[in-house]
Formats: structure tokens, sequence, C-alpha cells
């Protein structure tokens, strides 16, 4: 009995030291382990506002992407026996969709941009995250952020379709194509093949009410909280296509604003502001910590591999260890033969 | 008792439950076909919302915990010295082999742009900061050691004459003198990516239950990669001796068991230490999924303790095997939790494997197994001092 116990003691005493001696370092490193440091937002970032108060949810953004980015339209097979191919019914951002307006819906609909018995529409696309998620999962640096307009692009040559991009960013927003035999990621890459021609991303360009609108996002940040500032129903000058453009604006009553700029903090901060009237979280808009998870992720792994000093003295100590197994245990060598017992 | 010279088991290749296994294979393999022919969409049920389906979660994430009775062996043989368990070491490599390497193949399956798979290697598209990039990399040297660490077992069954040939003699004295190097190196690389695959899960954020998001992921992960490794060499023991008649290695499991509980209840104190510190225990009992998940998967931890601590109850076979069997489904459900069932990506998402997509898992381990019993039968692995009174297997 008293043999027992002491054996056991012996046994759980070497599980013990053999889980702390394997873990020693990383967790000595993980008591020290803290995010890496935020992310700044690039010097000329440019971006979009999206005020859901203005939107009319006429889907032009929707079309003209997909004329900008050579998509084919997207049809549920319910409504494939109707004009097929001739108008564009995506419910999602897909492998084929950029961008999509999409519908909240509550009880009778009576009132547009209210949360109960209303009714309130949403674009989904890029947010072009200051910290994005996708860049920092990506093995092949297929996912990259411009570093003077922070658009967030990817490169299909890098890309060798792990889809660690879709399953880590917050907003669901890479898609790759799986019905395609060589399918690839898919995502709003805010046109900047039109971009470097002088024009508009393609939905601030058709945008009817200015409800997608371009600009710096500085401007388009001051933009925002000035809307927030000003009564509800008073009459307000709207921009369309590029804040600070030569275009025509409308004059419109102010929409009722939930008091939240949505993209601003979120997720260590975003290119694109939402202004809404209905809570984000109703729209599809997910709550988030002001820091990005790229964060936390790099902060562990910069900890535990920096200057790749921890591991290496593992493996010193692991070598060492392992030599003095062979050395003092013939029987210890793996590459002892067995000739003398074998075939030979 | 210390001489632990391996010898080939022999008997026949193809028997019955090898062809069994090889017509799964043979499903699996026309589905891989389609996979590449009409794209993954026609024989997967992975989604935008789900992307990481079977493929990476079975055969990968969990997959390899299967293969490190390798390095788990390794630790405690050489690193600790414990050279009483050298018998189980040999096996022990062939399993982490075959583990590792199919998972590689199932990466390559599964990846949705595979003819771009070698700018891993290119430097100038090298992202450092990647979790992913790390386990890439490191699972491909890995692999690479685990068949450098393998390859005795090939010289020693090797023909004199063919080794005289191809003068392969100054190779196997250069195994032999710095194999401790590889030893090391297959004691590092398996800690640090299997510790990886929990930080992988850090991106996650709140997509992932807080029952399972934690900083503490890697070293839960790497525990548990340690549990299963020698979970599946007590598995792999048992069930070769069964199935071959050969004789037990009892008194060496019972000893090794008691580390395993140690473990065990090492991962435990971590696990609901950290859910607890963080004021999240209260999400355990809401009786929703996640709480039902988490649940099950604490109990299949603590379930094993109980035998694999107390001597008397670890003598009892059955009672030892079902443990065994306990604390690997434990480790596989932490690990398919972590991965897909306490992650929720919104918008209404859902996600369960096609009958195809399984075809594709359960192919890949068939295949897994037929190298195993191939290699077992003609190559020096299993311990062979008692081969002439175990007798030919049928």
């Amino acid at each position: 009995m008293d043999q027992n116990r002491r054996q056991f003691l012996r046994g759980a005493a070497g599980a013990i030291t053999t889980a702390a001696a394997a873990v020693a370092a990383p967790v000595h490193e993980a008591l020290a382990f803290g995010p890496r440091e935020p992310k700044a937002l690039p010097p000329k970032a440019v971006g979009m506002l999206y005020d859901s108060t203005l939107c009319v949810g006429c889907k032009a953004c929707v079309s003209a992407c997909k004329v900008a980015n050579g998509m084919p339209a997207e049809q549920p097979a319910t409504l494939a026996a109707w004009n097929e191919g001739t108008w564009d019914a995506a419910e999602d951002i897909s492998g084929q969709t950029l961008n999509v307006i999409r519908v909240y819906q509550d009880g009778t609909m009576a009132r547009k941009d209210r949360e109960q018995d209303g009714y309130a529409f949403v674009k989904r696309h890029c947010l072009h995250c200051v910290d994005p998620s996708c860049i920092s999962v990506c093995p092949v640096s297929a996912m990259q952020k411009d570093p003077v307009t922070g658009i967030v692009t990817h490169n299909p040559d890098a890309c060798i379709g792990c889809r660690y991009c879709v399953y880590g960013c917050p907003f669901n927003v890479p898609q790759y194509q799986f019905d395609e035999a060589f399918g690839r990621i898919a995502k709003c890459q805010f046109c900047n093949h039109l971009q470097a021609q002088g024009q508009l991303p393609a939905c601030c360009d058709v945008c009817p009410t200015g409800a997608s609108l371009f600009g710096l996002v500085e401007d388009l940040q001051a933009e925002a909280e000035q809307r927030l500032a000003v009564k509800p129903g008073a009459m307000y000058e709207f921009p369309r296509g590029k804040l600070g453009g030569d275009r025509v604006g409308h004059t419109a009553p102010m929409g009722e604003y939930q008091p939240h700029i949505y993209g601003e903090k979120e997720s260590g901060g975003t290119q694109v502001r939402y202004l809404t009237g209905v809570p984000h979280e109703k729209l599809g808009l997910p709550e988030l910590p002001d820091h990005s998870y790229a964060a936390v992720s790099e902060g562990m792994q910069h900890t535990l591999y920096k200057g790749m000093i921890a591991p290496l003295a593992l493996l010193g100590g692991l070598v060492v260890l392992a030599r003095r197994s062979a050395k003092t245990d013939h029987d210890a060598d793996p590459t002892r033969t067995d000739e003398e017992d074998s075939s030979s | 008792m210390s001489e632990t010279a391996h010898q080939p088991l022999g008997g026949r290749i193809v028997t019955k439950p090898f062809m069994i296994l090889g017509l799964l294979v043979l499903i699996g393999g026309y589905f891989i076909l389609r996979r590449f022919i009409f794209g993954m969409g026609d024989v997967s049920n992975m989604s935008n919302g789900y992307p990481i389906g079977t493929w990476v979660v079975l055969d990968v994430v969990i997959g390899t915990a299967f293969g490190c009775g390798g390095f788990a062996m390794a630790l405690l043989v050489y690193i600790f010295n414990r050279n009483a368990y050298h018998p189980l070491i040999r096996p022990a490599l062939l399993g982490g082999v075959f583990g590792y390497t199919l998972a590689g193949l199932a990466v390559m399956i599964d990846l949705g742009r595979y003819w771009n798979a070698f700018n891993l290697l290119l430097p100038w598209y090298a992202q450092i900061n990647s979790v992913i990039f790390e386990v890439a990399l490191c699972v491909m040297a890995y692999i690479t050691v685990l068949w450098i660490e393998f390859w005795p077992a090939f010289l020693e069954r090797m023909p004199p004459a063919f080794k005289q040939r191809f003068n392969l003699h100054p190779l196997q004295a250069f195994l032999r003198r710095y194999m401790y190097v590889f030893i090391g190196l297959g004691v590092l690389l398996p800690t640090m990516h299997q510790s990886s695959l929990g930080s992988v899960l850090l991106i996650m954020g709140s997509k992932l239950s807080p029952l399972w998001y934690t900083t503490w992921l890697p070293l839960l992960f790497l525990i548990s990669a340690l549990t299963m490794g020698y979970g599946v060499v007590m598995l792999e023991s048992t069930l070769v001796q069964r199935a071959f008649k050969r004789p037990s290695e009892a008194a060496l499991l019972t000893k090794l068991s008691r580390i395993v509980a140690g473990l065990l209840v090492a991962f435990l104190v971590v696990r609901i230490g950290d859910v607890l510190a963080r004021g999240q225990l209260g999400l355990a009992f809401t009786g929703d999924r996640y709480s039902l998940l988490f649940l099950m998967e604490t109990a299949l931890f603590a379930a094993p303790v109980f035998v694999l601590a107390s001597r008397r109850r670890c003598a009892n076979e059955r009672l030892r095997f079902l443990a065994t069997l306990s604390l690997l489904a434990a480790g596989s459900l932490y690990r398919m939790n972590g991965y897909l069932l306490a992650i929720n990506p919104g918008n209404g998402w859902t996600y369960f494997p096609s009958a195809p997509e399984l075809m594709i898992t359960i192919g890949v381990v068939c295949l897994e197994i037929m190298l195993y019993l191939i290699f077992i039968k003609t190559l020096p692995v299993l311990p062979g001092r008692t081969i002439e009174s175990a007798g030919r297997p049928s």
C-alpha cells in the first residue's frame, strides 16, 4: 500500500515535471503576455460613410459593383425562371458578389429606420480595417493594406486558398468561391483600379442619395459627427459621390440616428463609417471590442517567438538532454541497429 | 528485459479487414477526384460562414494530436530518460509518421488554391505574424524529422548487399551519431505547432464562445496534444496486443497511466481555473449547446483520472481501455469545439458535414491504418523479443 502510494506520487511528480518542462517556456512567456500595439490609420486613408437613413434600397450600388468588377449576376434558385440572368438578387455577399444591400424588417414595417414595426437598409462589404484580421492570419501575404490609402487588397497569385481570412474576419467579408474548381477569394477592394484612374468607387459613384459617400476617413468622421449633432428632422444639405467633391448634393430632413458611429472604433477601427437608425447589431454589424483580435494573436506570437530566443533555448536544452540519454544508455539510442538480432 | 530489439511482425498483408479499409480508401479517392474536378462545393458542406470543415478539424487539428504518440514518448524516454518505456517508442513514432504525413495530404485536398501551396516556402511571400504560417512550416519540418527518426527501421531491414551497393553505411553511422539532434527537434517542433494550433483561435474573438476563448489556448492545446499522444500509445499497444495475440505490455501501461492522469489533472486545473478567473463559469450551466459541450468535454477529461490514477482500477484492462478511449474523445472534442462546434459566425450560418466530405476524411484515416499495418508487418517496428513464442498471426 505504502509502496503503491509512493509509486503513484512518483508517477504524478514525473507527470507534472513532464508537463511543466514541456510548457515551461510558453507558460513563463504567457504570463508576461500582452496584445501588440494598435495600428494607426494610414496618412491618406480613404473610406466610405454609409448613411442607412438615406439609403432607399435601389441596389444601384450592387449592380454597378458587378459591372466595375466583372462579376456575374446572382439569383436564388427560386427566381431563376424569371428573366434568367437579367437581374441581380444576391442575398448576401458571396464569391460572386462583393457588395450587397440587405433589409431589416420588423412587424408591420410601417416606418423606415425604426426598430419596432419598421424596416431599414444596410450595406455589406469590406470595412477596410485599420488592423485587419485577414492580413494577420494570411500565411502568404496575399492580403495587403496599402500604406497610404489603407485599402485592403487581395492577391490571388499568392493565395493558397486556406480560407483563414474567411474564418477570422470579424465581419465575415472575404468569400471563397466553393463552387469553382479553381476558386478564389472574393472581397471588395474599394475599386482601387477605378481610383487609380481618378474615378470613384462604383458604389459611391452611382448612389442617388449619397447614402454611400466616398472621401478621406478623417473628413467622413467629421461629417458623421456633424450629422449626429444636428437635430433630427432639420433640413440638411447631403453631398453625393465624394465628400468635398463638385457634385450637386440634395436637401433632406436629417434622420433619427442611433448615437453611435459604427466602424470608428470597432475591431481597432475601420475605414468605413455607418450611421443607422436601427441599432447596428440588428443590421448584422456585430458588437466588437475597440481592439483588433489580430493584436491579441500577434501579441501572443511575438511573445513566444521573440527573436526565436525561447524556441532556440528550448531546443538547446532538449538536444543536451537527448544526448545525455543516448550516451548513458545504449538502449535509448533509436539508431542502434538490430541487425544482430534480425535477418542478417 | 531492457533488450528491446525490434522485429517485423510478419504475416499476410492482404487480409479481410485490410480489404475493407481499402474499399473505404477507394470511396474516399472517388470523392477526392470529384473535389478536384468540380470544386469543393461539390462534395463539401463548407460555406463562407464555416470555411473550416472536417478536413481540417478531423484530419489536421485532431489527426496530428493522434500523431503525437512519437512526440509524447520521445519526451518521456529521451528527455526524461525513462528508458523502461523504450519498447513503446517505435510504434508510437510510426503512428506519428502517418498521422502527420496524411494530415499534410488532407491539407492539400482542403487548400482552395493548392497549386499555389509552394508559396508557403518562398521567403518573399512569408507572413511571419501569421499563426497558420508558423503551423504550416513547423508541421512540414516535423514530417521530415519524423521520417528521419523512423529511417533506421528501413536501414535495419535492408539487405546488407543493398546497403553496400548504395553506400548507405555512412548514412546509418551519421544517423546513429547525430540522432539526438533530431530527437531534440522532434520534441521542439510539436511543442511549437501544437500550441500554435491553439493560438490560431485567438483571431476568432467573439465568434468563439467565451467558454473556449482565452489566451491560455496555446497551453491547453499543448497539454491536450500530450494526453492524446500518450492515449494513442496506450490504445495502439492494447489493440495490437489483442489483434496479433502478443504478450501484454500492461505493466508498462499501468506506469504510463499515472503520468497521463497527472497531465489530465494539469489540463483541468488550467481549463477550469481560467474559465473561473475570467468569470465565465456561469456559462457552463445555462443548459444551452455550448454549456452542454463544455460539460461533456470536462466529464470526458475528468473520468479517466479516476481510473488512471488508481493502481487497482488501472490493472483492470477493460477499465483502462475505456479510460483511454475517454481521454482521446476528450481531447478530440475539446479541439472540435474550439474549431467548429463553439464557433458562431452569426447571420444564421450552420454547418454539418456532408457524406462525401466525411468519406474523404474516413478514406484518409483508413489509408493511415493500412499503411501502419503494412509497416509493422514488414519493418522492425514492434518489440520483437518474444516473437517466437507469440506465433504467427493468421
